[in-house]
This record gives structure tokens, sequence and C-alpha cells, in this order.
């Protein structure tokens, strides 16, 4: 018996000493960037949602900046009006969308033409194909943006995983992207970069095709009744704005399914505890009722 | 264990049925009079929480199949329609994706506590069987689901699954290019899953039906092990009892479901697969979905490729042995102290394995692999084959009754007894 006690606890022993020891140095050598700061989203937590004005900024940012090089074509101009969206109005979007000419036909005599996009058409692709994209930028490939949010992460390590299932943190996508955006720096002394190639901290292996795109003072953003813009105008800012901005392109029913999600769980919570005291008075009706049993 | 039936139809309509074709008898006798051992906990409500995870992935995997493209060039972006442009598809998908995860922690509850209270112990070995066919087909179920939106995770994780088959000498080849349809995993490869995907859970629902009938004739198990001796002392209806408690267990269990589906929906799935396939870009690291993290481990543990398929199939396999591996005549291990030491080494081993298989496969992951695939193995080849022979258990209650009502005296002398013979279970 003792000694069958003490090969467990020595077991046990082992088993965290190796989660300790384990865990967090794959997470940065397997990464070979570092890890992004947690920044504050208007669409963190159980009741988080998306700031208008920051999703419509963050498409100005998107349409200045970014659409150069990057498609979103699971985006359509028609969802800029959605609700839980960036909400510009139906007459906003349809002039944002005939901003953009797009290809389409066959017409009745057999020919393709152009005619300016539609709310109901998806956001024109920068390059007709890969291979254009590439050959305009040094043989890399800008992805399309539509889901991006969704399909970056990095690795929290142990124990921080098991407690993103209670703070819900959802924003490993998010917060990595504003990171990305803004950590370019100066390669470390002795690394010598080819031509289109860029030094960026947070990128694993740190050797990032993409420029730096944003820099303070480069887009202008709407201006509040003093004449000032309402946000300053900086690269931080456009970073965190064209986020949040990819971040609802790639969820856009964010704030439905939370807002489902509490009513959801407020009723089974409420159905849980009904349950649960009638279950003790069915129970209580055997004639040998037992603590067992509650 | 049932007896005779007990039904009496009162209408005239239940009476004409009753004679030709006896499905509310059936019923009535399976669901309502069905006696169930007084002593249950709530471990054994995971039997009805996995036959409405069944359902519930049935009914939202047919409404997704009439929106989902199973084309190579089409599916990502289906899905994504699904996400985007279908009402509420957002909510099935989730509800899907999460489902399949909830189904396995639900299972891996269920069958972790047939390991601990001995459940696979003759009369049941038969049902325990019947339950290691329904895991199988699980785990085929979610592979292939796992490829269908073609992501980078779906399409790298069947690359490597498949491949597995190479591994067979002689035919490997041949059965990798059947299962793919072709040279690589491609279009037919995606086709011919999803049409397996649609077909595998109406035959897990089948084995379901023939797993239930079993335990309907073995009648269940309970904590102490003991079978039902005196069907009036020891059992009691299954309704109201079992299925107001059912009712309860499952409703909390949907409470955690539902907080996975609104809340954190993505935390159980991997960004990569938000990635469209593309066979020329693998990505780092390819992980399969943490259900399959343990088997994944024990599959890399060994260097040569067919040795790590045959022990990752060993794996699953063996516990459909259990009833002759384990020798002890004890069935619960609360009465089992030495077993009982085992299997909760045995539950910290699997969860070691879990990580491991989520690491990459470099040192000392695969050394540490190799340790806790070793000592997955030994605890049914080791332990449980002679724990039987050397272990002194705990004095068994004398019946489900006894342990009950002798608690509720608070005197507890007759359940813990001291080192005392094994009283053989007899089968009620």
């Amino acid at each position: 018996m003792k000694s069958v006690r003490f090969t467990l606890a020595a077991a046990a022993a082992f088993v965290v000493v190796v989660i300790a020891a384990g865990s967090p140095a794959p997470a940065l050598a397997a990464a070979g960037g570092v890890k992004p700061p947690e920044h504050n989203w208007s669409f963190d937590g159980p009741f988080g949602t998306f700031d208008r004005a920051q999703l419509q900024r963050g498409y100005r940012v998107y349409r200045e900046v970014c659409s150069a090089c990057h498609a979103m074509s699971l985006v359509r101009f028609r969802n800029l009006a959605q609700t839980g969206g960036p909400e510009f109005t139906q007459a906003q979007v349809a002039a944002l969308a005939a901003e953009f000419k797009v290809p389409d036909g066959p017409n009745d005599q057999g020919e393709m033409f152009e005619r300016p996009a539609r709310p109901s058409d998806a956001f024109p692709r920068p390059f007709p194909n890969e291979q254009a994209a590439r050959a305009a930028n040094n043989g890399a490939y800008p992805y399309d943006l539509s889901v991006m949010a969704k399909a970056r992460n990095y690795e929290r390590g142990f124990p921080l995983f098991l407690l993103d299932i209670v703070t819900q943190y959802q924003e490993g996508g998010p917060d990595y992207i504003k990171a990305l955006l803004t950590g370019y720096t100066e390669p470390p002394a002795g690394v010598e970069l080819q031509p289109g190639q860029n030094w960026n901290v947070y990128k694993p292996g740190n050797v990032f095709a993409m420029p730096n795109m944003l820099n303070d003072g480069q887009i202008e953003y709407p201006k509040g009744a003093d004449g000032r813009p309402q946000v300053p105008e900086t690269a931080q800012q456009y970073a965190a704005d064209v986020t949040a901005f990819l971040t609802w392109a790639a969820e856009p029913h964010m704030e439905q399914r939370k807002r489902i999600g509490f009513m959801v769980l407020s009723f089974l919570i409420i159905f849980a505890g009904l349950l649960y005291f009638t279950k003790k008075r069915i129970w209580s009706r055997l004639p040998e009722h037992s603590p067992g049993h509650t | 264990m049932s007896g005779p039936s007990t039904y009496v139809p009162k209408l005239g309509i239940a009476k004409w049925l009753d004679a030709r074709l006896p499905l509310p008898r059936l019923m009535h006798d399976s669901f309502v009079v069905y006696p169930v051992p007084r002593n249950l906990n709530y471990f054994w409500t995971f039997g009805g929480i996995l036959m409405l995870m069944l359902v519930a992935q049935i009914i939202t995997g047919v409404v997704l199949a009439m929106h989902y493209t199973p084309h190579s060039t089409m599916a990502f972006n289906s899905v994504e329609s699904i996400m985007r442009d279908v009402e509420y598809g957002w909510l099935l998908r989730y509800m899907h994706a999460n489902g399949a995860s909830f189904f396995f922690i639900a299972v891996y509850l269920h069958i972790f506590r047939g390991l601990y209270y001995g459940s696979y112990k003759a009369p049941r070995e038969v049902l325990w069987i019947l339950g290691c066919i329904i895991f199988l087909l699980m785990m085929a179920t979610a592979f292939m689901g796992y490829v269908l939106p073609w992501g980078q995770m779906s399409f790298w994780g069947a690359t490597v699954i498949t491949n597995l088959f190479s591994a067979i000498p002689l035919v490997g080849e041949t059965i990798v290019t059947f299962l793919w349809g072709g040279y690589s995993v491609d279009n037919p490869t995606l086709t011919r899953f999803f049409s397996l995907h649609f077909l595998l859970p109406f035959m897990i629902f089948g084995v379901v039906i023939l797993h239930v009938w079993a335990l309907h004739v073995t009648g269940q198990n309970n904590p102490t092990g003991v079978e039902v001796k005196a069907v009036a002392k020891d059992t009691i209806p299954f309704t109201p009892y079992a299925t107001i408690k059912d009712a309860f267990a499952l409703v909390c269990f949907f409470a955690v479901f539902t907080y996975f589906i609104f809340y954190i929906p993505n935390y159980l799935g991997h960004a990569d697969n938000y990635i469209q396939a593309n066979p020329s870009v693998t990505p780092a690291h390819i992980v399969p979905e943490w259900y399959f993290l343990p088997f994944y481990a024990i599959l890399r543990a060994v260097p040569d490729k067919l040795g790590g398929v045959l022990l990752m199939g060993a794996a699953v396999v063996i516990l459909a042995f259990l009833p002759w591996l384990d020798t002890s005549r004890v069935r619960s291990m609360n009465y089992r102290p030495l077993a009982r030491q085992c299997f909760w080494v045995f539950v910290v081993v699997c969860i070691m394995l879990g990580w491991l298989g989520s690491r990459p496969a470099e040192q000392p992951y695969v050394f540490l692999s190799q340790v806790f695939t070793a000592l997955y193995f030994a605890y049914f080849l080791v332990a449980l084959p002679l724990l039987g022979l050397f272990e002194t258990p705990k004095k068994l209650p004398g019946s489900i009754a006894e342990s009950v009502l002798g608690k509720l005296r608070g005197g507890s002398g007759s359940i813990v007894g001291t080192a005392a013979t094994a009283e053989p279970n007899t089968k009620g």
C-alpha cells in the first residue's frame, strides 16, 4: 500500500514538473516570435460589442491601405449596413460600393463589361489571380483577409489556456494582428535581409514579406464638431481600427451570438435549478430515502 | 432482469396496437417501469446525455448538409457562407463543431465510469464490446467530419491519417489509393468522406439500439458492483426517478455545452482550419482535434511507422478485451484499494498522453510519450490481470439496498469491512 501511494505521489509530482517545465518554452521556440500584448477590445467578454465608429474607421483603413493588395472576397458591401456591423446607412453603402468597378457579363452582345459595384457585390479583388498577386509582390501572396482574425492565433501555454475558458479570451487572432501591424523594427545586428523582406518582432521567424504599411497621420479620419478627429491619427490607432474591422468581418454575427447566448444560458440555469428541486421532491417519495440520493 | 411485462393498455386503440405491434409496450417496459438500481450516481447519466448528443448531431448535421458543397474548390467558402448568410447558420455550425467535442467529453466520462465500476465484467461483455464499436465508429465519423470544412488542418490531418494505412504490408498503398480516390488527398477524398460522414451516424444509431438492448437484458451495473438481488428492494422504476435525474444532469451538461457554443465557439478548434486547404503549404504543426491527442501521442511514440499504427490501433482495440484482462471478481473499484490507485494513475497517464500529442515530435516529448504509452498498456496488460490475483478487496455489501440503507442508519461497518475475501458476484 505505502509503496503504491508513494509511486502515485511521485508520478503526480513528475507530471507537475513536466508541465511546468515543458509548456511555456516550446510556445516561444515554436513560434519564433514574441507573444503579442493583450489589447483591450470593445468586443471582449460575454457582453462585448463592436464599436460602430471604430469599424467604420477600420473600413477606411482597409479601403485606403490594405485593399491595394488584399482581397476580402467573402465580405459583401451590403454586410457593411447589417445590424451588428459598422452599420453604415444603405445610401452610404451604395456610395461606398459605387467607388469600385467590377467585371460583369456577358451582355446580350456576348461581351464582358465593367460596371460600378452594387451593395450585393463582394469586395473586389485587387488582383485577378494568385499568380498576378505574387508577380506584383516579390513572389509573396497577400492573403484574403475575410476570416483572417480567426485564422491567426498564438499559443497561450499552461495554465493560461485553461483560464481562457473562464475569462473567455477569444482575441488571440486580433491581438496578434494588431501587434504584427505595428511590430516592425530594424533587424538585429548581423541579420541581413533580402529585398522584399522585413523584420517583425511578432511574426514567427521574424522575416515578413509585408512591409510596414501604417504610419502616423497617413489616413485622414472623420472630424468631430470641433474640426478635430475624434481619435488620434496614429499607426497604433489605425492598426486597432482595422483589426476590429477584420474581427467583425470574420465573425459578423458575434453580437447576435453573445446576446442569444446570454438568454439561452440564463434559461438553462434557471431550468436546471427547477429540475434540481423537482428531482429532490420526487426522490423524497422513496420510503427509505437516503442522503446519498440528493 | 426486467421480468414479465406489466403494461396494461387502456384505450381501445392501444389495445388494438398492442395486439399487432406492441411498440407502446416496449417503450413502457424500457423507459417507465424498467428497474434501475437505486444507488446510481451522476456518472450514470451520461448514457442518456450521449443519446441526446447523437440526435442533436444528426439534426444539425442534416441541416448543415443542405447548405454545404462537398467540392474541394467550394467547400471552404460554402462553410463560410453558412456562417455568414444562412439564417442562424453560425449557430448550427458552432453547435455541430462543438457538439463533436462534447460528444467525446461525454463518451470519455461514460467510458471511465465503466472502467472504474467494472461495468465491462460478466454478464455485460457484449454490452461493453458494443460500446467499443460505437467509440470506434465515433472516431471515424469525427475524423471525416473534421475534413469537410477543407481548411489546412482538415487537409493535412486527412493526409497524415490516411497515409497511416500505407504502413500495412503488401496492400497498404492500394488501400490508401482507394481511400483517396486518387494519388493524393483531393476532391474525390472529400466527396467520399462527406458521403461516409453522413452514413456513419446512422450506423452508430443502429449499434446504440443494440447497446441499449443489451443493457436492458443484463440491467445496469451500479457503484457497489453488486448485482440486483431483490428487484423490489434494490431497484426503483425508471420513471419518474431516473427520468428526472437524467433530465437534471442533461440540462447541466447542456449549460456547459451552450457556454462553449455562444461564448468561446472556436476554443476547441484550431486557427489553421480557417485557412483554406493548400496542398503546397504544410502547417508548422499538424495536430488532430483534442479528443484524438492521446492516440496521436501513442502513434508518434514509436519510431517505426507500422509499429506506431499497430500500437495506436491496439490502444483502442484493447478496450474490447477488458472483460477478460481484468481477473478480479469484484467489479467496483470502491472495493479494490490497489486497483483504484492504478485507475487514477491511468487517468493521469491519459491526460499526459493528450498533452504530449499536442507537442511537436521532438525530444523530450518523444521519450515521454514512450514512457506514458508503456504505462497506458501496463494498466491493461499488467495491472488489471495481476491485481485480480493478489489484491485483497474490501468486504462488499450484501445487497444494493443494504449499501444504501446502511448509510442511512449512519453505520458503515457493514460496507467497509477489513480484509476479507471477496464475495463472488452472482448474477442476479
